[in-house]
Parts: structure tokens; sequence; C-alpha cells
């Protein structure tokens, strides 16, 4: 069932290109606007290139959470899932790893070559890489508890970045803080373990919570 | 003597005991308040080292655990709320989130207050600070999920599993923001307070917070008071209330 999910969403998503490369552009659009703004010094941009690469990964993930929902809320599908024997939250499951398929894979795949615009030397361009990979399913698995609370609601897109922004700053601070601590010469592993060990538990608890967002959502 | 709970647990009786204790509550809290500010001004000591400014921690420090507690207290009553399906405990935790968001930005404000003569700047990215930022942050969030979602029952459990979710994220988030904090800067300022503290000023604080409780209680009970007559109006009692007062 997880892999009918997930090969469901893909193909919807496959249909539907643009949508995918909006989210991936939203990157790469908010990342080209920091040089332009604080200016194109190369040591200050090199120092601030692990937090803007992250924090533009957290608003193009969040930003494409509605879709997540709400295309399957408006034409029946969600309440024909609500309604199937499988468990709730394997099918919710799967739903947020193909959100992360098509938002976070892109994104983990683009940020070398942002990384390199803002002259990142290359064992900073792989942490920053595997930390975005480990980082951003925890990004997935916790919006989705915020697009199944916001599900139907009116400003439902404003409200997510409300709820969900907040409870990213973990990941924000230990996935930025892996590529810092690298370029300073200490080890990232600790930031790495940690960053496990949220994907861990969100993987755990991100699910059954959704599903019960979802049949609040959908009574 | 035995006291039903469950009696209480009906918004109907709960309303009209709510009613009975606002006075006893407000009265304290005015009590409390007035003899802890005469102590905060007149008895405690002028601290050798930071001078007449730090009297503002005789509000700032009882806001600021206010603020925390009620998060708790809020998240709790959602969460019996949700897994009893009793109104009156969702209820309880939609009239405790705006005295806690108030707490919290207090605690910000007389923060900054404080922060300006001492530390020469009104803010910093502190570990402490930011944490409270934070949670001013999933209170607003709180309010606002509830405020977007018509049925109140719906707004009931999913305001729930928000307050649920975000008070698991809490002790996952102070210490992220203590741990980045750390790794980035040595100590630079500190807000830890030194422990050897004037007796004045410590009772001064304690009964500061006494009338934050009473203050927050009676303040929870009014607020409790009026949703419980909004969700209600279309029933009986409530309709009886009404033609007992006009």
């Amino acid at each position: 069932m997880l892999t009918w999910v997930i090969r469901r969403d893909l193909l919807l998503a496959m249909r539907r290109q643009a949508d995918v490369l909006t989210t991936l552009f939203f990157f790469i659009i908010v990342v080209s606007l920091f040089p332009l703004g604080v200016g194109p010094e190369m040591n200050t941009l090199r120092i601030m290139a692990p937090g803007i690469v992250w924090v533009a990964a957290l608003l193009a993930s969040m930003l494409s959470l509605g879709r997540m929902f709400s295309n399957d809320y408006l034409d029946g599908t969600l309440e024909q899932i609500l309604l199937s024997p499988t468990s709730l939250s394997l099918l919710v499951l799967g739903k947020m790893l193909s959100h992360w398929l098509i938002t976070g894979v892109p994104l983990v795949l683009m940020a070398p070559v942002l990384g390199i615009q803002y002259d990142l030397p290359f064992s900073a361009l792989v942490v920053l890489t595997l930390s975005l990979l480990l980082g951003t399913p925890i990004l997935s698995l916790i919006g989705a508890i915020g697009a199944a609370l916001t599900l139907g609601l009116r400003g439902g897109g404003v409200l997510v970045s409300l709820l969900v922004l907040p409870l990213y700053i973990p990941v924000l601070i230990f996935g930025a803080g892996a590529v810092e601590a690298s370029t300073a010469g200490l080890g990232f592993e600790a930031h790495f373990s940690l960053l496990g060990a949220f994907l861990l538990a969100s993987l755990v608890f991100a699910p059954w919570a959704t599903a019960a967002s979802l049949r609040i959502s959908m009574e | 003597m035995s006291i039903n709970w469950y009696k209480y647990a009906s918004p109907a009786s709960f309303y009209f005991l709510a009613g009975k204790m606002i006075p006893y509550f407000s009265i304290a809290a005015i009590a409390l308040l007035i003899v802890g500010l005469y102590i905060g001004f007149f008895v405690a000591p002028t601290d050798f080292q930071q001078g007449e400014a730090y009297r503002i921690i005789f509000i700032h420090v009882p806001a600021a655990w206010m603020s925390m507690f009620l998060y708790v207290v809020m998240a709790f009553w959602a969460g019996v709320g949700l897994a009893f399906n009793t109104r009156l405990s969702s209820m309880m935790a939609t009239a405790i989130a705006p005295t806690g968001a108030m707490f919290t930005f207090i605690a910000l404000w007389t923060g900054a207050w404080w922060g300006k003569p001492m530390w020469g700047t009104w803010w910093v990215w502190d570990a402490r600070l930011t944490s409270e930022l934070i949670l001013f942050f999933l209170y607003i969030g709180f309010m606002s999920l509830q405020a977007a979602i018509d049925d109140p029952r719906r707004a009931d459990k999913a305001g729930a599993i928000i307050a649920l979710v975000g008070v698991v994220n809490i002790p996952i988030i102070y210490f992220s923001v203590q741990w980045w904090n750390t790794l980035h800067q040595g100590a630079s300022v500190s807000i830890a307070q030194s422990p050897k503290m004037a007796t004045a000023m410590l009772a001064g604080m304690l009964v500061m917070a006494l009338a934050a409780w009473m203050y927050s209680i009676a303040m929870i009970l009014m607020r409790a008071r009026t949703i419980i007559l909004e969700r209600e109006r279309h029933t009986a009692w409530v309709a009886e209330l009404k033609g007992m007062t006009r």
C-alpha cells in the first residue's frame, strides 16, 4: 500500500511538472536574492551560505505543503483513503515520502550548485548536501501535521507557516550548524546524529499525529 | 466530604462555580500585587551591581514563569479534551492561551527594558530569549489556528494536536537553541542570576509570582465563562439565565 500511494503521487506530480519546478525555482530565487540584498562581498556570503540555503529550503518545503492533501481533499480521494481498511498512518507516511521525493530531493540536488555560487569549499558542499538529505525528510514529516490541520481552512497557506515554522527550528539549527562546524574544523558528526535522531522520532510520531489531524479535519 | 468532580465537568455547573470563585481570586491577586510591589519598590534593597534597574525582575521573572507554566497547563487541558472528549477541558485550553501569550509578551518586553541598561542592548540572541520568543510564536500559532476554524469542536481538537506537538517540541527547541548559542559564540552575556539574593528580593519575587498565579486563574475563569456562554447560547440553561437577568 505504501508503494501504491508513493507511485500514485509521483505519477500525479509528473503529470503536473510545473508544480514541482515552481518549488525548485522558488528555492533558487530566494537563495539568489540574498547577495543582492547583503552585497556581493564573498567573505560575508561564505559565512552566511549554509543558513541562507537552509532557510530557503525550509520556506520552499513549507510552501509546497498545501499540495500534500488539498487536491485529494477536493476531489474526494482523501475521504476514500480515510475509509480504506489499511492503516491511515501508513498511507499518510506514503504521502509524506512522496512529498519529500517531489520537493525535498530536487532541493538536495540543487544545493551544491547554489553552494558553489557562494564560494563554499568542496568539503562544506558535501556536508551541506548531506545535511539537507537528512533534514528535508523531517520537514515533510512535521509539515504534514500542519497541512492536515489547516486542510480546507480559509487562509490555510499563511496559517500553516505560523504553525510549522517554529517546529522547524531544531532542523534549521542543526542542519546549518553542521556545515558551519565542518568549515570551522570542528566535527559535524554530532549534528548529523541529532538530525538522524529527529528524523527517526518524526518518522514514528508524525504519521500518527497527521492521521489524527486528518480525521479531525474530515469529520 | 467527597466532591463530585464530574458535576463540574459540565459547563453549566462550572459556569456558576467559576462565577463564585472569581471574586476571591481577583481580590487575592490585587492584594498580593500591592504587597509584592511594595516589597519590590520599598523593602528590597538596591542591588549594588545593577542599581535600581534590577527591580524589573519583580515583573519579569513571574511573567516568564507563568508563560512557560501556562503553556503546559494549556496543553494538558487540550490533551484531556482530546482524549476524553470533555468540552469544558478544551474550553479551558482556549481560555488559557491569551493569558499565556500575554505573559510571554510581558516577559520579552520587560526583558528588553532590563537588557538596555544592563547589557546595553535591547535584544541578544541568547538561548533563553530566543526560546521565549519561540514560545510566543507557538501561542500565536495555537490561537490563530483556533480562530481560523469556525466549527468549535474541530477547533478544539485541531488546537489540541498543535498544542501537544508544541509541548513535545519545547524541550527539543530549548536545548537546540541552547546548543546553537554555545556552538556559535563563547559566553558573552549570561542571564543567570546570582543565587545569593537578598531575602527581601526573593520574597518580593515570590509574592509577585503568586499574584500572577491568582490573576491568571481569575482571568482564565472569566474568559472560560464567556466561552461557555458563547458556545452554549442555544441551551435551555443559558436561556433561563437570560430570563433571570432581564
